[in-house]
């Protein structure tokens, strides 16, 4: 066992697949730069001092050929783990990743395979309009497209091996505010969970959720940053007697919905919360699946807990309101329980 | 007309008056930085910066050649674009500030300020991501006869995207009034230019799109205001848009954050000796002329006013996030 930031046990997830498996790499911008960055998030800190500069690549800044090569390279044999320095430069290479990564095996009749990591970092953190989106929306609704989101160390370790080794694109987003990066890429305002990391090979498989804590009233759903808001409400509203259960879904597609559902039916109440913008967004479809499946266990309407639909602004006063806070989830699961909202 | 070449029109050399106004401005930019990078570290700035000190001859070099109504697009390191371009210090240094009165009200933040004012849309921080911006400015431009020029920066690191390409390509075939500015740095974020370029200068490219292309002392105001007016020149006579690469270096890290461990600190002091300041200053008076420090003190003064008029504005309210998402009128 290792005590571990995120940012530690994605870069030993690294490692030990690429010690395994010869055939995976990496590639991104300033990845493997000696007295470099390791990436914008440190995640590849070292690792081209262990692999050498052809398998920790470092590339220009050329996000449609990163993602294309990625693509070329796993239909032919290798298992890439491409890099973006910020989830919003995925809009530059959604060709590739939506026409090419997501199809090649459908439009072959499942007789190509693409099996690459594609990892990028989402989360508002004083950056503004264009380093700051959450947009696992875009790309969960993407057919052919896996997509994973760890909140823990733990997770964040077990799922890039499940990740490298699946045949599969899968994308994972990783929540700035949660990598425990270190030095001046330590984020302000960061939670850093530090997690318990086996040394052992372990996985954690695609498409299993988790409860991250237990209760009996409301059922909170939430990823990346906002398991932690849940977690926080939860706690506090624990001191009030209410007993909330929050799940972290760990993957987005494909969707742990029988855990979901089942605990929706235990508590008949249930609260989704998402860094996303709102409209046609993931909590929504969170949403729809359980009044789909679950509706006559209802007690109460579901509820969201979404970023407004704004581009991400700048100013920390307007960012705290973009960025969904504990309070709007006490006051989410306050509605369904149909109590009145915290006196402000 | 294509291939890497000095463009030759004559262009009539500046006066000693308008010398010394390049002077400031790149004095401006040069302490404007740096008083941000001392309120960055007392807190007073919540973001990350990308300073663009050692690189100021490009963007007043540039600016010089054009009129307050043509265009820019900028990048992830704009202030000294904005300052050149004509956007006052005050509502920069508020925008840095997260403040209401900033150039972008807050919303926007070191990485995209600007004005339209003086024809300079928010930066954009997808590294190349302005390049098409620019072309369609100057598309536009051409349709409306307006006579208007776009100047389009990105780095040697943008130089790579995909996006500058389509732009390059489109502005030569269309013969756009463009200026691809490449400020060649030798450095995208931590990467040296020469693992991402395999041609030993970014204006050879030029060719491949049938612009010319030209390579400027970056470090050197007059030499880029000059080969920036032949081409601003060619670009409002209809014959097209033109590559312009500045060699120059920046003098800060990358960011805020950066240690700039992967390059040495002799090649920096080898930079430095260029330093544009000294470059013009030399050419100008004898370092002990007043005038110098006269500028010093003008420049100052500037500065602690937009660092007061940022002092002064209001943060906005958690509120104001909602507003102008769509366009809601003058
Ligand atoms: C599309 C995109 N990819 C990556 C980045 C992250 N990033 C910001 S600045 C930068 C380096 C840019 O280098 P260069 O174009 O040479 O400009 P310089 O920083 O040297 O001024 C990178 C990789 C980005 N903002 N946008
Ligand atoms: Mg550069």
């Amino acid at each position: 066992m290792a005590l571990l930031t995120i940012a530690e046990a994605l870069r030993e997830g690294i490692r030990e697949e690429m010690r395994r498996d010869p055939t995976v790499f990496c590639l991104g911008e300033d990845i493997g730069v000696p007295g470099g960055f390791g990436g914008a998030f440190t995640v590849t800190l070292g690792l081209s001092e262990e692999f050498g500069h052809e398998r920790i690549l470092d590339t220009p800044i050329s996000e449609i050929g990163i993602a294309g090569l990625a693509i070329g390279a796993a239909m032919t044999g290798m298992r890439p783990i491409a890099d973006v320095q910020y989830g919003d430069f995925l809009f530059c290479m959604m060709d590739q990743l939506a026409n090419q990564a997501a199809k090649m095996t459908y439009m072959s009749g499942g007789t190509v395979k693409v099996p690459m990591v594609m990892r990028a970092p989402v989360g508002s953190t004083r950056r503004g309009s264009q380093h700051a989106q959450s947009l696992e929306a875009f790309f969960t609704h993407i057919p052919g497209l896996k997509v994973v989101a760890p909140s823990t160390a733990y997770d964040a370790k077990g799922l890039l091996k499940s990740a490298v080794r699946d045949d599969n694109p899968v994308l994972m987003f990783e929540h700035k505010l949660l990598y425990g990066s270190k030095g001046g890429r330590s984020e302000k305002g960061a939670l850093s969970p530090i997690g318990e990391v086996p040394d052992e090979d372990y996985t954690v498989p695609i498409g299993k959720g988790i409860i991250r804590r237990p209760g009996r009233d409301v059922t909170v759903v939430g990823k990346l940053l906002t398991v932690y808001r849940a977690l926080g409400a939860a706690e506090t509203l624990a001191a009030r007697g209410i007993e909330v259960e929050v799940i972290d879904p760990r993957t987005l597609v494909p969707l742990d919905m029988e855990l979901i559902l089942e605990s929706v039916r235990r508590t008949g109440r249930l609260v989704v919360v998402e860094e996303d913008n709102r409209t046609h967004g993931w909590a929504a479809e969170v949403a729809a699946q359980v009044a789909e499946e679950a509706f006559f266990y209802l007690d109460a309407p579901i509820k969201r807990v979404s970023a407004p639909d704004t581009p991400p602004p700048f100013a920390p006063p307007m960012e705290a309101l973009y960025v969904p806070s504990e309070q709007r989830v006490i006051d989410a699961v306050l509605y369904v329980l149909g109590e009145p909202p915290d006196a402000r | 007309m294509s291939g890497t070449a000095v463009v030759e029109t004559e262009i009539e050399p500046l006066s000693g008056e308008d010398r010394w106004s390049l002077y400031r401005q790149m004095l401006l930019i040069r302490r404007f930085e740096e008083r941000c990078n001392a309120l960055f570290l007392q807190g007073k700035i919540p973001s990350t910066l990308h300073l663009y000190i050692g690189q100021e001859a490009v963007a007043v070099g540039i600016c010089a050649a054009l009129r307050v109504d043509d265009y820019l697009t900028s990048t992830h390191r704009p202030h000294g674009h904005a300052l050149a371009k004509g956007v006052s210090a005050g509502p920069i240094m508020a925008e840095l500030f997260a403040k209401s009165n900033g150039c972008c009200k807050g919303k926007g933040g070191s990485m995209h300020v600007g004005g339209m004012e003086v024809g300079m849309p928010p930066a954009i921080a997808i590294v190349g991501g302005g390049a098409p911006v620019a072309a369609g400015m100057a598309l536009s431009s051409k349709m409306r006869r307006s006579g208007q020029v776009t100047a389009s920066f990105f780095g040697d690191g943008g130089a790579n995207e995909g996006a500058v390409h389509e732009a390059m390509n489109m502005a030569a075939i269309w013969r756009l009034p463009v200026l691809f500015v490449c400020e060649n740095n030798l450095y995208g974020a931590s990467t040296p230019v020469g693992q991402t370029v395999a041609v030993e200068n970014i204006a050879d490219r030029a060719a491949g799109y049938g612009m010319p292309g030209v390579i400027v002392d970056g470090n050197d105001v007059l030499a880029v205001r000059d080969a920036a007016l032949a081409a601003v020149r060619r670009a409002r006579a209809g014959e097209g848009p033109t590559l312009l690469e500045c060699k120059t270096y920046r003098f800060c890290g990358h960011s805020r954050s950066d240690a700039c461990n992967y390059r040495t600190r002799d090649e920096e002091a080898a930079w430095k000796q260029r330093d544009p300041l000294l470059v013009l200053g030399a050419v100008l008076a004898a370092a002990e002329d007043p005038r110098f420090e006269e500028m010093e003190r003008s420049v100052s003064e500037e500065i602690d006013a937009a660092v007061a008029y940022a002092e002064a504005g209001p943060d906005p309210l958690p509120e104001d996030a909602l507003l102008h998402v769509y366009w809601e009128g003058e």
